[in-house]
């Protein structure tokens, strides 16, 4: 059935053995930075979403379904190929003096998912009780200020394991950064491919360690779920 | 404006960007878009039944080969699963059309995501209703088919529609292995036009954003009215 020799060694040592830890050290980066990012930008956003005025609400409510329902490969493009048309020309000047692939696919990676984070903060936020936030106001503490001290706070706490596992996904999602020519785990495989024909051997490699990261991920966020909010799923 | 945004790269390669070389070639652009996310969503509602019933079977081993299955699918990024196919495919069956292969990529990677909806269903349908047709006298097989998946089934239809959706933007990832839907006929124009990348890409998610808006608003619109038939 099957006419081919596996051949384990090229990557379990040498070169390609080497190529292979760049590609993960880079997918590593490359989703922490973006998640951090996403992080801070999406909690904007969903306090845009939540916000009185109705204008700002809207603009949250527009990018979150813009961001959503296009394809995170679009995005990449865009960024990579279209964006110098939008940005300013210092802005334009820094990414091309920098690593202009991996910017590219930071920014792209980190709006696409704030827009998923914004949501999952928001539940987090709308399941927090309302005489929560009517105490606040009575308090005296203004909308930013109560969001601050009280909601936000409470809110994060229930938002860990979604935005865990959003890790997860952008981790996943980085592979794509592989279009534009970043170096990370899914182009190393690639590339380890076209240099031996051990296409078997290459993408086994690459399925593995994205399988121990989802299962990594995914028991830390049991553990969390079992020890720090109390919630058992049964088995 | 035509130096900011130049409208006629848009308007002269309209009708590639809609359907490719149709009907002098194959077909491309939206219109392959729109087919492989059909066919694919088609083929992978049988398969994330078929995984999602082997799942919660009663037989262990059975489930656990097919839970490891599921969540080796779903730990596993889309681009992946395609390179797999892609390399796979050819090695086992001979040679496939690219067509193919991606539709069998997407199918498999959305089947492991469906099953888990189809699971959710079954287990949202109240214990009386097994425990009645236990009692009179319908074996499992007609338990499920009569009585679980018709009430289940109705419940999934959100989720599955948001799953098309998502299949949509999975879509554009057949980019990578030359399938020439409506990400690869953007980067074909960009190529042979050079100048114009903003213009190009914004008007492709533009497209992008109508097609799943559309359908993530029909799937919000299901949810509401199916909450509204339950509650009579």
């Amino acid at each position: 059935m099957l006419n081919y020799t596996f051949d384990w060694s090229i990557i379990t040592s040498g070169k390609y053995f080497d190529w292979l830890v760049a590609g993960l050290i880079t997918t590593l980066k490359l989703s922490t930075i973006s998640i951090v990012m996403a992080f801070l930008l999406g909690l904007l956003i969903a306090v845009m979403r939540m916000s009185n005025s109705k204008p700002i609400r809207w603009f949250a409510h527009a990018y979150l379904e813009f961001f959503r329902n296009t394809p995170l490969l679009v995005q990449i493009f865009f960024w990579y190929f279209g964006s110098y048309k939008i940005l300013p020309t210092a802005v334009n000047d820094w990414l091309v003096s920098t690593n202009f692939e991996f910017a590219a696919a930071a920014i792209a990676l980190t709006i696409y998912t704030s827009a998923f984070i914004a949501e999952d903060i928001r539940s987090g936020v709308l399941s927090i009780p309302k005489e929560q936030m009517e105490a606040a106001r009575s308090a005296g503490f203004s909308y930013l200020r109560s969001m601050q001290y009280i909601i936000l706070p409470q809110a994060v706490r229930i938002t860990i394991p979604p935005l865990v596992n959003q890790f997860l996904n952008v981790a996943k999602n980085s592979s794509l950064a592989m279009t534009i020519g970043v170096m990370e785990m899914t182009y190393q495989a690639r590339q380890v491919e076209s240099y031996t024909f051990k296409g078997f051997e290459a993408f086994t490699a690459a399925t593995v360690v994205y399988l121990l990261l989802s299962i990594l991920i995914t028991a830390l966020v049991n553990a969390y779920n079992e020890k720090v909010l109390n919630i058992h799923k049964a088995a | 404006m035509d130096q900011f945004f130049n409208i006629s790269v848009i308007t002269d390669n309209f009708t590639y960007f809609m359907i490719g070389r149709f009907p002098h070639g194959p077909l491309g652009g939206v219109g392959l878009t729109l087919y492989l996310a059909v066919v694919s969503c088609i083929l992978s509602f049988f398969g994330g039944m078929f995984l999602g019933l082997l799942s919660i079977s009663r037989f262990a081993i059975v489930r656990y080969p097919t839970l490891g299955f599921i969540n080796l699918v779903r730990g596993m990024p889309l681009l992946m699963v395609i390179f797999w196919m892609y390399f796979l495919m050819p090695a086992l069956f001979g040679k496939i059309a690219e067509n193919n292969t991606v539709i069998m990529a997407l199918t498999l990677f959305t089947s492991a995501y469906m099953s888990r909806i189809v699971v959710a269903g079954i287990e949202g349908i109240p214990k009386g209703q097994t425990e009645a047709a236990i009692s009179t006298g319908l074996t499992s097989w007609q338990l499920m088919l009569y009585i679980v998946l018709p009430q289940g089934l109705r419940n999934m239809i959100p989720s599955f529609v948001n799953q098309f959706v998502s299949l949509i933007k999975d879509t554009s990832l057949a980019f990578i292995v030359g399938v020439s839907e409506l990400t690869h006929v953007a980067t074909q124009i960009n190529n042979r036009t050079m100048a114009f990348p903003t213009e190009i890409f914004i008007f492709i998610a533009v497209i992008y954003f109508i097609l799943c808006y559309a359908f993530t608003s029909l799937s919000r619109w299901l949810e509401q009215r199916l909450t509204w038939v339950k509650a009579i």
